[in-house]
């Protein structure tokens, strides 16, 4: 299915046998499919609730995948992957209708891919070596990424990225992402939409943000995505 | 802009700086039920709500003197203007002198189901009956456009109904974002509210998950109908509704 990084690549569907001599510049009809949980949803407890993640991948998440293809249906925006989607729909500030929903497409699939079982605790080698440079300590990383989670107000998202061979903490409005600004790369995201804590600590977002920092980050992950991002 | 001085008094008061308070539930926690569940309203009145008291009376102790003299309203209408001088705290009563006030109206704009005399509607033959149907076509095209702004309000915020004095009194629906209002300065459609409808999560999720539609359906049930038409009057009076002492 590729890597997280080169975005979802589209599902083709041809009831007609493809007339193109090159694979992948024709389509008769492209859709995307909500990716599968990269774990089972019970696989975060006790941190996030299987209740929660059955909301949020199997109702939230689907319903931007199910909106996003009836919006695209036919269009030629439906034979861009969803990075281009994504890119093309921010319009340069001025986002088209389909941006909140691709948009959140791809949020989704990141931040499940940012997380995983017995996860938190601290990067190492040549990750934990730039958070250390960038930031001064591995303390200040997480000091500065549970701020962005804790003052973006209404919903959003906080961002771990790279911008400029080096790292920083953002954090982005309602569907916004790194992806619309070319000098930054995403590595690691987490929701702060209330959908994503409400059940298991209602109001609690701070408590939220701390389970997830120290307990549910995939390290792995964002180091890969470190990694192809050098 | 400056508030307009004939509503002065709805704006500032003279006596010394006072803390704005949590304004009381209409009605008990259980109130709304079954259409909203007790819980929401206890975490919705006695946490969020609080919180943006807390953060306004926060932001309150560093504003300028002009400021601190301000009503929660005349905090509101100055939201946008350079009154509160530095961005940082401009934003810091959008968010929370608009939370602080659209909350205390939220709250006010229901009442426990069966309770308007009138039904789940305005009083027929009334003025704002009358209104809406001028506005609107007739209830259920306003009740479906009011939902419709409701559902597709991205992210958090809230849709409201509200007269523009600037314009006739024309009746309009809007939505805002985060704790945004129309009687901030800055606020792309401006006007009198006279009914919200709160639709960040936390005022539905506990019982609705993601299901928005169905919270907005069975708010219709709990909607002060005599509240909103006592609204109606005084806003084509010009007068905001008043939610909060200070």
């Amino acid at each position: 299915m590729g890597t997280a990084l080169a975005g979802q690549k589209l599902q083709f569907r041809s009831s007609v046998p493809c007339r193109c001599t090159r694979a992948r510049t024709v389509f008769t009809r492209a859709e995307l499919t909500l990716k599968p949980l990269p774990y089972s949803e019970d696989a975060l407890e006790p941190h996030i609730s299987r209740d929660t993640l059955n909301v949020h991948w199997g109702k939230h998440h689907r319903t931007y995948v199910t909106n996003l293809n009836n919006q695209i249906k036919d269009k030629p925006m439906a034979n861009k992957t969803l990075n281009e989607l994504i890119v093309e729909a921010w319009n340069s500030g001025s986002p088209t209708p389909e941006f909140n929903n691709a948009g959140q497409v791809f949020n989704h699939d990141f931040y499940w891919e940012s997380m995983c079982p017995n996860g938190g605790g601290e990067p190492t080698g040549e990750l934990k070596a730039a958070i250390e440079r960038d930031f001064g300590s591995f303390d200040e990383f997480k000091t500065q990424f549970k701020a962005a989670g804790a003052t973006q107000f209404g919903s959003g998202w906080a961002w771990l990225v790279a911008e400029g061979g080096k790292l920083k903490v953002t954090k982005t409005p309602n569907a916004e992402n790194p992806l619309t600004n070319p000098a930054q790369t995403p590595l690691l995201t987490m929701d702060v939409w209330e959908h994503a804590y409400y059940l298991d600590v209602q109001n609690r977002r701070p408590d939220y943000i701390s389970t997830f920092v120290d307990k549910l980050i995939n390290w792995d992950k964002v180091a890969e995505r470190f990694a192809e991002a050098k | 802009m400056k508030p307009d001085a004939a509503f002065s008094s709805a704006y500032s008061y003279s006596g010394p700086f006072q803390n704005l308070t949590l304004q009381p539930l209409p009605y008990p926690y259980e109130g709304l039920e079954p259409y909203i569940d007790t819980t929401t309203m206890k975490l919705h009145h006695d946490v969020h709500n609080k919180a943006y008291i807390t953060n306004a009376n926060a932001a309150l102790a560093e504003a300028p003197q002009a400021a601190k003299s301000l009503t929660l309203l005349g905090l509101n209408h100055n939201v946008g203007t350079d009154l509160f001088g530095k961005p940082a705290l401009n934003t810091a009563f959008q968010n929370n002198a608009g939370g602080a006030w659209n909350h205390a109206f939220f709250f006010k704009c229901m009442s426990p189901a069966g309770s308007s005399p009138s039904g789940n509607a305005p009083a027929q033959g009334g003025a704002l009956a009358k209104a809406i149907d001028a506005a609107f076509g007739n209830f259920t095209a306003f009740k479906a456009n009011f939902s419709e702004g409701a559902t597709k309000r991205f992210g958090s915020g809230f849709e409201w109904l509200l007269v523009q004095p600037d314009s006739g009194n024309k009746l309009v629906t809007t939505s805002t974002p985060n704790q945004d209002n129309p009687l901030q300065q800055s606020a792309e459609v401006k006007g009198i509210p006279i009914l919200t409808l709160d639709v960040w999560e936390h005022a539905y999720y506990l019982k609705y998950n993601a299901t928005r539609p169905a919270y907005i359906k069975n708010w219709w049930n709990v909607v002060n109908w005599p509240y909103v038409e006592e609204n109606y009057g005084k806003a084509t009076q010009g007068v905001v509704p008043v939610v909060a002492s200070s």
